[in-house]
């Protein structure tokens, strides 16, 4: 089962308006080819779910240098300026969520589960507009799922059916992002025989992957 | 002594043999220099690790191994690695026993705000609002005040990072640790008087009959 895809045909497939989950901790962990092409192709008006927007010229960083996207749903984006700046100026809503809350809000919409309780966020303004639960007498605020119409997945290594396997820090929010989309795109650094990734060092089983970016093939 | 030097040695004695710690960015990532060389404790970083080592050996840095600002790091023998679910797992299901944090100001309550400046800045919360609402101990290290200005108050004016009180707060002039009562003073820096801790401070203190001196003498 052959699962290769020519770079610029996955991300062609994206319409306008879709919204991306995209793997990556700081663009540690975000698929470099991918983004490259989305912004070669100049996608507009995405949503965007991810931890952050790395910096300028990095990770998703690209990707609002560009400005391609009109929304984000992040937990931080200290670390670009230029996000803040489009933020601020009204051409980029940002939605700001705990980093522990997001990561449970994609894994529930992955789940299929219909929310997270957590009680970080209560009495500040992540609270605000959000309803409170209360479980044997402890409150809890709600958090809703999140889901995606693509995924970008970065990867270490992938076998011929899509098993992935991540390394060290570059996991993150990668191996949860793709239960929650209904089409994952991953980008493996390596594309190995099926059954060199042993079936206990699969991360995220084949069968949540829909697309592998295929290497492209050096000349000469 | 360097303000941020005495207050992150004063940090560390905070930190047991056995500890699972998350040192925030910035000064409090400087606790970790500082370690009594007898403990051993495992570092936390959010983006996914247990086991970090400040520093790789020059020319071994790894580009998928970072801390949370995305700077390499090294990994001890013992290191794990793991997803960003079980990452804030650890920090808000109790796994955690002790995060050191920065602050922008800390309440008569003990609350802390620490993410944002309406109007100024907005980086975003990060992970600071699940390791004060989930960490068995939330120690503050931060310069007691900012342009003169206390940082310590009687209430937050910034938003709040959680409503839940941090453990101790630890400033280059004072251990302070809130208390149902109010803020009491647990420890001044060595020659800082009583009297100047309490008029740099924005908030009531419960000042003990003696203040001892914080016991780093190096």
């Amino acid at each position: 089962m052959r699962k290769t895809i020519k770079l610029a045909d996955a991300v062609a497939q994206i319409p306008d308006g879709a919204t991306l989950m995209i793997g990556g901790f700081m663009g540690v962990g975000t698929p470099p080819r991918l983004i490259d092409e989305t912004v070669r192709q100049g996608k507009r008006d995405l949503t965007v779910i991810a931890n952050d927007t790395a910096r300028p010229g990095a990770g998703i960083g690209k990707l609002i240098d560009a400005k391609l996207v009109a929304r984000l749903v992040v937990s931080h984006i200290g670390t670009n300026p230029e996000t803040q700046r489009q933020m601020l100026a009204g051409d980029l809503a940002v939605e700001l969520s705990p980093q522990g809350t997001l990561i449970e809000r994609i894994r529930a919409g992955g789940y299929g589960l219909g929310g997270v309780l957590t009680q970080t966020g209560l009495g500040t303004v992540v609270e605000e507009g959000k309803q409170t639960v209360e479980v044997d007498g402890r409150r809890f605020l709600l958090e809703k799922p999140l889901r995606a119409d693509f995924a970008y997945i970065c990867a270490r290594q992938a076998d011929y059916y899509g098993n992935l396997t991540f390394t060290l820090t570059a996991r993150n929010f990668n191996p949860v992002m793709a239960m929650a989309a209904d089409i994952v795109i991953a980008e493996p650094q390596s594309i190995v025989p099926t059954g060199v990734i042993p079936p206990d060092a699969v991360m995220t089983p084949a069968v949540l992957v829909k697309h592998l970016i295929s290497k492209e093939r050096r000349d000469g | 002594m360097d303000e941020k030097v005495l207050i992150a040695k004063r940090v560390a004695l905070e930190l047991k043999h056995g500890d699972l710690v998350n040192l925030g960015i910035g000064l409090p990532t400087q606790v970790a220099a500082y370690l009594p060389e007898d403990i051993e404790v495992f570092f936390q970083s959010e983006n996914g690790v247990v086991g970090m080592l400040a520093l790789p050996e020059e020319g071994l840095e790894a580009e998928d191994l970072t801390d949370a600002g995305g700077r390499p790091i090294g990994a001890l023998p013992g290191a794990a690695t793991f997803d960003s679910a079980m990452s804030f797992g650890l920090i808000r299901g109790g796994h955690l026993d002790l995060t050191v944090l920065g602050g922008l100001q800390v309440d008569a309550h003990g609350r802390l705000a620490n993410w944002m400046v309406p109007g100024r800045m907005v980086p975003g919360m990060g992970g600071a609002m699940d390791l004060v609402s989930g960490a068995k101990r939330v120690v503050v290290a931060m310069t007691h005040t900012q342009k003169g200005e206390p940082k310590i108050v009687r209430e937050c004016t910034l938003p709040l990072t959680s409503t839940r009180p941090v453990s101790l707060i630890v400033t280059e002039l004072a251990v302070i640790a809130p208390s149902p009562r109010g803020l009491e003073l647990r420890e001044r820096a060595p020659g800082v008087s009583v009297e100047a801790i309490v008029s740099a401070t924005g908030a009531e203190l419960i000042v003990p009959e003696t203040v001892p001196e914080m016991p780093i003498g190096w």
